[in-house]
């Protein structure tokens, strides 16, 4: 699929200070019944978000209307569990663009990096620091620089570059995706099949 | 510098078609599963981008996620649930896909029905989107989870850019103790190294306890790898592993079967190999294991008392919100906990051995009033064999009926929810918020501890129930 080219993303950001958030509460099973890509956000965090009766319930960040922007920062180990790409595109349909944590579940971050939603890996102590950040003012601003590969919490000044793999950069900056360049290779995997003993 | 290489380098590196300078590899898919809940997005990836399946004959497609446990000869009464079964049974009849749809004989968990008819082989690359894609490691092969993208892609060109995973090694030596099972030792090992232990890794399981395990026992471990972060983990092939694979439908057969078996010999870890990471456990400290968290690393042994916040690896705020959720307080017993439902099932626990294990602790003794018990076989073939075997007379003299196969509870996307604020005891592989139904307060065990509870009403040692080892 095609999505957004990512560079530089300067934002508000909502706080989720919550270690192993797995996929089951991103997008719970029963709302993974559609064929088609579309409406997940309204999924997003359903059973933290809302009461049986489908009402908001008051204390979770996404209802607050102090919290809001493009960036979701989350507690470790974000994205855990079921590789459920419909996880991903609540993010990314809710209106994030990026992710920030100290550490990401493996199909998680690639499933992101596929749709164009940026998973940043920051230090712990430095997550800590955009949370509190966040803490003391809602409306702090954070830039997202893919480019350059940093973070920055802009009213301190406070930066912590992060790793991503060029390849995967080159794609997220202008919007391909990996289907893109299989097709390239067809020839070659035509001739590996060929030995294949499967 | 030593050419010694791992089980992983090697079936990884026979798969590498291109390595991209600091990028992804661009590897090679023997076997490629699909199912209802992944797939539809990606066929329709295809259609928009005008491409075609790249090799149909290595896909292969079954129904699961959605599938009710009863009366599955009538029509499927969700639409939704109805309509994405429908979209796997046009796709697959579209792209000449082999499909295993509901109402077939061979119908079942992927997990379950790949192995059992011989897809499944060492030394393969299997993908599928779904995490417990790690249980066909438990054959040697490199076998792991995928996203819906990542779906398509494997659709179109049979390949996935994946870069190359670190590699863990997990040795655990010993006997097993009586009335432990290889649920234990995963829910041994997750408890040890935390959800998030081995993310980035790939894991390869090695000593005594899992060289004795039976191939049912290792796609236990493999399944559950998952749940301690890794990509997959694996198993290297051996006799074991021939013997179980040896005249399956789809197995090589004849002059095929002598080349595989010849290439699958060689599929082991050099001696002198090296690991970026090996942790080793004792067999003799592993009991019956049961959860009492939100995350499959909050677990202990039964008898063990609920750690307190400040004893625990994970955040303790989220602790406390875990202990929250099952309301359950810091320091509690587990022992004699009253329990509402016990499934047995799921591509963890779903195979024949776990109903074996579960019948020889039920066997002669009644379902607890208390207790609703779901026991869903993995597939039709388990369900065959649990009724050839006699398994079924027990279970009904018991009390207990049996279901028909699908993933059913474990991720409740059917019929099969277990209502909020009730307890289950599960041997399926999640107990995160919700997954088994909105409020639903799961418990991972193993089958012996899944009887013993079915039977007593409350979490119970099963090892009060064997008479002899």
């Amino acid at each position: 699929m095609a999505y957004d080219k990512f560079t530089i993303l300067t934002s508000t950001a909502v706080p989720l200070p919550i270690e192993n958030v797995d996929t089951d509460q991103i997008i719970p099973a029963r709302f993974l019944k559609a064929t088609e890509r579309k409406g997940f956000g309204d999924n997003l965090f359903r059973d933290w978000r809302y009461n049986a009766d489908d009402t908001p319930k008051q204390d979770f960040v996404l209802n607050n209307p102090i919290y809001s922007g493009k960036i979701l920062v989350g507690g470790k180990n974000f994205g855990s569990g079921s590789s459920r790409e419909h996880a991903a595109w609540a993010i990314y349909d809710y209106g994030f663009r990026c992710v920030i944590s100290s550490f990401f579940a493996d199909i998680f971050k690639g499933n992101s990096l596929n749709i164009g939603l940026l998973p940043v890996t920051v230090s712990e102590a430095f997550l800590d620091k955009i949370f509190r950040a966040i803490e003391a003012d809602p409306k702090t601003e954070i830039e997202v620089n893919l480019p350059r590969q940093s973070v920055t919490i802009l009213a301190t000044g406070d930066t912590e570059s992060f790793d991503i793999n060029g390849y995967k950069k080159h794609n997220m900056m202008n919007g391909f995706d990996d289907i893109d360049y299989l097709q390239s290779m067809k020839q070659d995997i035509n001739a590996f099949a060929e030995k294949s003993l499967y | 510098m030593s050419n010694a290489t791992t089980l992983f380098d090697k079936v990884w590196d026979a798969h590498v078609v291109r390595h991209i300078e600091d990028g992804p590899d661009v590897l090679f898919i023997d076997r490629h599963f699909i199912h209802e809940v992944t797939s539809p997005v990606a066929f329709l990836g295809l259609e928009q981008r005008g491409i075609p399946v790249m090799y149909p004959q290595r896909t292969f497609a079954t129904a699961d996620h959605n599938t009710p446990t009863m009366n599955q000869d009538q029509p499927v009464k969700d639409p939704l649930s109805a309509n994405q079964l429908a979209a796997l049974s046009s796709n697959a009849a579209k792209w000449g896909i082999s499909l295993w749809a509901l109402g077939s004989p061979k119908n079942g968990i992927v997990h379950v029905v790949g192995p059992e008819n011989g897809i499944t082989q060492p030394g393969m690359t299997i993908v599928c989107g779904d995490s417990h894609t790690s249980t066909h490691g438990a054959f040697g092969s490199i076998a792991f989870g995928i996203g819906t993208s990542e779906v398509e892609m494997v659709l179109s060109s049979q390949c996935i850019m994946q870069p190359k995973p670190k590699k863990m090694r997990i040795t655990i030596n010993g006997k097993l103790g009586k009335g432990v099972l290889p649920k234990d030792v995963a829910l041994y090992m997750i408890a040890q190294i935390t959800a998030s232990g081995a993310t980035g890794y790939f894991v390869e399981y090695a000593g005594e306890v899992f060289e004795n395990m039976t191939m049912e026992g290792r796609m236990t471990v493999c399944n559950m790898s998952i749940e301690m972060g890794a990509r997959g983990g694996m198993i290297a092939p051996d006799q074991t592993t021939f013997d179980y694979i040896n005249g399956r439908d789809k197995a090589p057969k004849g002059a095929d079967w002598d080349i595989a078996l010849a290439y699958w010999k060689t599929l082991k870890t050099d001696d002198d190999a090296v690991f970026d990471k090996e942790l080793h456990f004792d067999a003799v400290d592993i009991e019956p294991q049961i959860t009492y968290g939100t995350n499959p690393g909050l677990g202990t042994g039964i008898t063990n008392h609920i750690p307190k916040a400040s004893e625990v690896k994970d955040g303790e705020a989220s602790y406390k919100k875990s202990l929250a959720y099952m309301n359950f307080a810091e320091g509690e017993a587990l022992l004699g906990k009253k329990i509402d439902y016990v499934f047995l099932g799921s591509c963890t626990n779903g195979r024949i051995e776990d109903f074996r294990a579960f019948a020889s602790i039920v066997k002669g003794k009644k379902k607890a009033d208390n207790i609703t018990a779901w026991l869903v076989p993995g597939s039709h073939i388990v369900e065959e064999q649990i009724k050839s075997e006699g398994i079924l007379d027990i279970l009904n003299e018991a009390g207990f009926e049996l279901r028909q196969p699908g993933c059913s509870a474990c991720l409740a996307m059917n019929e099969d929810k277990i209502p909020a604020g009730k307890y289950a005891v599960s041997t399926s592989n999640r107990n995160f918020e919700g997954r088994q139904g909105p409020g639903a307060r799961t418990l991972l065990a193993s089958p012996y501890v899944a009887a013993a509870v079915a039977v007593t009403g409350v979490v119970t040692d099963p090892r009060d129930l064997i008479e002899s080892v």
